[in-house]
């Protein structure tokens, strides 16, 4: 539905080229909610303007429903736009409109005669639960209630496509939630595919199925939300499943264990569990629990856990048997590395490193 | 009406209050009324084209935005006076004549437009930019925007700045009578000042401030009625 080939968007500074976008590639299912996180300044903002249109990119491709928008004219580009329903951060209602002129103001750009706005319109507050507040105006509506009707306004011309530009961020953690369970709401009823922007994590894991990190214009992470969160090293799965460092660090060597799974029936948790369970046994050794977190997203169920094993115990031996597992392990030598632990690359050498010695001390 | 009422009571003794201000004031109503309608077709599209010209505007274009900003200035640097005796030839060719209601209409239209034009500018600058990218993301054209979003969200301040300027062409038009144009200016100078008839000054200053005070009144009432920020 959504497709975005080697986007590229290059900004002309003063101190020479800014790539904002540097080949982004991106592609959204027919129905799937799709989230792209990134801190500010790592190419969200771009990147929706250029799936609107408004911004033309550098270099690269822009399909949505089919149709390629980077290359069309300006007429046909308003046009494209108006099959795109498009929710902001700030809402942007026009303030001396009521919520329902506000909600038919894409049908009447578009020329839809006023009797089929007003039944479309009566239609879309009662699908967001405002049926009872169409003549209020946006100074006398909450701030949920106005991103409602920001979300009734973008499904007004019912488009294939819903663009939601960080629309929670303005809103408290209550609030957060009603809406995101609106706009879920609205997929599962609709069948609309969104494309949810985001600096929070947290929206991520409590609507959507998939999932792009971007960082610096370019894609980091990239994948469906058990993937992405289960892949070693995730810079995303250390934002959603945080660990505390511990206040002491033990004698131990430190693993990291990821895992997802289906909950219930499949549990992750319960796979995990044995698995440790069994690890201990295998080992004949203690195998310390020193932090984890462990949460349910949908139907998925994902967790992290660091643990220690003995130095005496073989590293090695240990990240064998819980790979075969399933589980995906990686090594953290220290147990002080924290949630901001350095470069992958680091990393893998500290591992490296790390399985030598502990190797080394099981021989002795 | 102070005017009806006085006459009514028989306060004024004197037979130019009792005549000859009502028919004035008719004149002054009739130069007002119609400037304002002019000055409204003239400065709204004026300020409306030198915002969205503007950098930050719809459609920026460097040369339109100074042109027209030009043109509104010498508009607004003329002292009305100066103004009023410069467009003579033009109210000549306009209107036929140079004297009477209907040829101050001509410079009152002139000096006011630019006013109001750079009042409805400040106006649609206040707009939120996000609303109005918001409009264009939605598929709005540009005279989509200008006339659903633009002047229906500035609504109110532009009628705040339309009641201003009325009020301005109120003051400018006792001038224009002054010079010819005949009104309420015209009965206060011919009258009150060059024959000593005080009274006749005391009535058309007051009947002038009840015409602004009703019009400040009107605007104020229509700008908080239509604001729903």
């Amino acid at each position: 539905m959504i497709s975005v080939t080697d986007l590229r968007k290059v900004y002309r500074a003063r101190s020479g080229e800014v790539a904002a976008l540097d080949g982004i590639d991106l592609n959204v299912a027919v129905g799937e909610i799709h989230g792209v996180v990134g801190r500010s300044g790592a190419g969200k903002s771009t990147l929706v303007r250029c799936l609107t249109a408004v911004e033309r990119p550098t270099s690269g491709s822009v399909r949505i429903d089919g149709r390629e928008l980077t290359s069309l004219r300006e007429t046909e580009r308003r046009r494209a736009r108006r099959c795109i329903g498009m929710v902001f951060q700030h809402v942007n209602l026009l303030d001396n409109r009521t919520a329902a002129a506000n909600v038919a103001f894409p049908l009447e750009l578009a020329g839809v005669r006023r009797a089929a706005r007003r039944a479309r319109t009566a239609e879309l507050l009662e699908l967001v639960g405002l049926a009872d507040r169409a003549r209020a105006y946006p100074a006398q509506l909450s701030g949920g209630q106005r991103q409602r009707v920001g979300i009734a306004r973008a499904l007004a011309t019912d488009p294939a496509v819903l663009l939601c530009d960080e629309p929670t961020s303005a809103l408290d953690v209550t609030t957060t939630g009603q809406i995101l369970r609106l706009i879920k709401d609205v997929r599962d009823r609709l069948g609309v595919t969104v494309l949810l922007i985001t600096h929070e994590s947290a929206v991520v894991r409590e609507v959507c199925d998939s999932v792009t990190l971007l960082r610096d214009g370019r894609v980091a992470e990239q994948g469906d939300l058990a993937s992405v969160l289960t892949h070693q090293g995730s810079r995303l799965a250390r934002d959603l499943l945080p660990i505390r460092p511990p206040d002491q660090p033990g004698p131990y060597v430190v693993l990291e264990v990821s895992f997802a799974g289906e909950h219930p029936v499949d549990s992750g948790e319960h796979r995990a569990s044995l698995a440790f369970a069994q690890l201990v046994r295998h080992l004949d050794a203690d195998v310390a629990v020193l932090g984890g977190a462990v949460e349910t997203y949908g139907a998925q169920q994902f967790g992290r856990l660091r643990i220690g094993l003995p130095p005496t115990a073989s590293v090695s031996d240990a990240t064998a048997f819980l790979r075969a597992r399933g589980l995906t392990v990686e090594l953290l030598t220290e147990p002080t590395a924290t949630a901001d632990a350095p470069s992958p690359t680091k990393e893998i050498t500290k591992a490296a490193a790390g399985e030598e010695a502990a190797g080394g001390g099981a021989g002795r | 009406m102070p005017v009806a009422e006085a006459q009514a009571l028989g306060v004024f003794d004197n037979r130019v209050i009792n005549e000859r201000l009502p028919e004035a004031a008719l004149e002054t109503l009739q130069m007002v009324g119609f400037s304002s309608l002019f000055t409204l077709f003239l400065g709204l599209p004026l300020g409306l084209l030198l915002h969205t010209s503007s950098p930050t505007g719809l459609r920026p274009s460097f040369l339109a935005h100074r042109t027209l900003g030009l043109v509104v200035n010498v508009g607004r640097s003329l002292p009305f006076l100066i103004l009023l005796i410069a467009v003579i030839p033009f109210t000549r060719f306009v209107v036929g004549t140079n004297i009477g209601p209907e040829a101050a209409i001509v410079p009152l239209t002139l000096g006011a437009a630019p006013f109001f034009a750079r009042l409805v500018e400040s106006a649609a600058r206040e707009v939120n930019p996000d609303t109005v990218e918001a409009a264009v993301v939605m598929g709005a054209s540009r005279v989509q925007v200008v006339a659903k979003v633009l002047v229906p969200e500035s609504l109110p301040s532009i009628i705040s700045g339309f009641t201003t300027t009325v009020v301005t062409i109120v003051s400018y038009s006792a001038m224009a009578g002054s010079v010819g144009g005949g009104g309420l200016g015209y009965l206060a100078v011919s009258y009150g000042y060059n024959r000593f008839q005080t009274d006749v000054m005391v009535v058309t200053v007051i009947v002038l401030v009840a015409l602004v005070q009703i019009i400040q009144l009107t605007g104020d009432v229509a700008a908080r009625r239509l604001d729903h920020r």
